[in-house]
């Protein structure tokens, strides 16, 4: 089957930071996104869990998007811009894509 | 009665002993949980019930100047004690300027959940307290907030680049503060006729679901206790019990004023000396991202909630007789 380079975008984010995160995506040269929930893990500020939590402020949510290799500064720069003070990692990887127009 | 009698009572009421059956549980490591989505829904019918109540309590009894000068004197509370509070962080322990400005914050602001329990201990007291006092509750949310960024602004920490009008506009349209004001409308509109409608959930269900949700809330502070004791040092744990006893005093200042019952005077005085830990975390993650979560979560979830559940609450009631008699 014929696949297209493109790169996926994937940024573990702080849940208050999510929508704004979500809003800048809506602005920028993507076509689309998916969240995901995560369940828990350890990083620089210590541990975490999503269960037991009273309040957002501890929880952590994924955001995966697919671009164009050519768009990516265009992506990553204003996002990191919302989330360089925020616990998260943006990790940016090559994939392989069928419908190379939806992206 | 007395200050230890209603002390007494309180301890051995059925909402604190699910609290300590929960807390108890979480520090003896057992694997008794409430599913995320069952405490969400918790949160959330709590919020449209206390809501719903004060609202259509307000129907009956009418707006009046009293109401205004109580909100008026709730968000002075919530924008005051944040400096009371930082000021105190500073000369007693060693936390950074930011760290001190987000516990603070936690301070000024408000649990709706102490609320909730201290509303429910003068139900079963049989003690009356003014419905518009949840529209109060609602509005002692954000100025704690805004003083707390004010003051690690001040101090040259953090805050540098949040604009403050997207940060309110978060604040206010939290899910839980926009359940508890459209709740708080819905009982305003449809009044007593809205409450017989709704009586069977928000009233007769009302006292078990608090016990189910204070199981919670004592797994989450046991959980909380266990992990997150370390960051703390003694004089911040000792600031998380002497604080609310000093919102406490400042607020039942105000209520000589007020001219509020002793069962309001109690809920006020309740008001000023909980601490919140649903929205101002939230806030704070992204309006102080530096300040640590271990430290302001653990103090007002793990210290001061289980403090004002257990003895603050009949020590406020208690005080409010005493000013309000």
């Amino acid at each position: 089957m014929q696949t297209y380079l493109k790169k996926r975008i994937a940024i573990v984010i702080e849940q208050p930071a999510l929508n704004r995160v979500l809003d800048a995506l809506d602005r920028l040269a993507v076509t689309g996104y998916t969240v995901y929930p995560v369940i828990a893990g350890r990083g620089r500020e210590g541990s975490w869990r999503a269960d037991g939590l009273v309040s957002d402020a501890g929880r952590m949510v994924s955001v995966v998007c697919v671009c164009d290799p050519s768009k990516v500064d265009a992506v990553v720069e204003p996002i990191y811009r919302i989330v360089e003070r925020q616990v998260g990692i943006i990790t940016i990887s090559d994939c392989e894509v069928i419908r190379p127009d939806h992206f | 009665m007395s200050a230890f009698d209603l002390a007494l009572a309180n301890l051995l009421s059925p909402m604190v002993l699910f609290f300590a059956l929960g807390l108890g549980a979480a520090l003896a490591r057992s694997d008794l949980t409430v599913p995320e989505s069952i405490a969400k829904f918790l949160a959330l019918y709590l919020m449209m019930a206390i809501g719903f109540k004060g609202g259509a309590a307000v129907a009956k009894t009418g707006v009046d100047i009293k109401l205004l000068a109580a909100m008026a004197a709730g968000i002075a509370l919530s924008a005051l004690i944040p400096l009371i509070g930082f000021a105190l962080l500073k000369a007693t322990t060693r936390l950074s300027a930011v760290d001190a400005a987000a516990v603070a914050a936690h301070y000024g602001s408000i649990s709706i959940v102490t609320f909730v329990a201290a509303t429910q201990t003068l139900t079963t007291l049989g003690l009356p307290f003014e419905g518009y006092l949840i529209a109060v509750a609602a509005v002692m949310e954000t100025p704690a907030i805004l003083t707390a960024l004010l003051l690690a602004r001040r101090a040259g920490a953090g805050a540098g680049h949040e604009p403050p009008g997207a940060l309110i506009r978060e604040i206010g349209l939290n899910g839980s503060v926009v359940m508890l004001i459209g709740s708080f409308a819905i009982g305003v509109v449809t009044g007593e006729r809205g409450l017989r409608a709704v009586d069977p959930f928000i009233g007769q269900l009302f006292f078990g679901m608090i016990c189910l949700f204070l199981l919670d809330m004592g797994l989450i502070a046991g959980r909380g206790m266990r992990e997150g004791m370390k960051a703390l040092s003694l004089a911040a744990i000792l600031f998380g019990l002497y604080m609310p006893l000093i919102s406490a005093a400042l607020a039942a200042l105000l209520c000589l004023v007020l001219g509020l019952s002793p069962g309001g005077a109690a809920l006020m005085i309740t008001l000023a000396a909980s601490a919140s830990y649903i929205a101002v975390p939230a806030a704070m993650r992204l309006a102080l991202p530096e300040a640590k979560p271990s430290i302001y979560l653990t103090l007002s979830l793990g210290v001061t909630f289980p403090f004002n559940l257990t003895l603050g609450i009949p020590f406020y009631v208690w005080l409010a007789g005493r000013i309000s008699g």
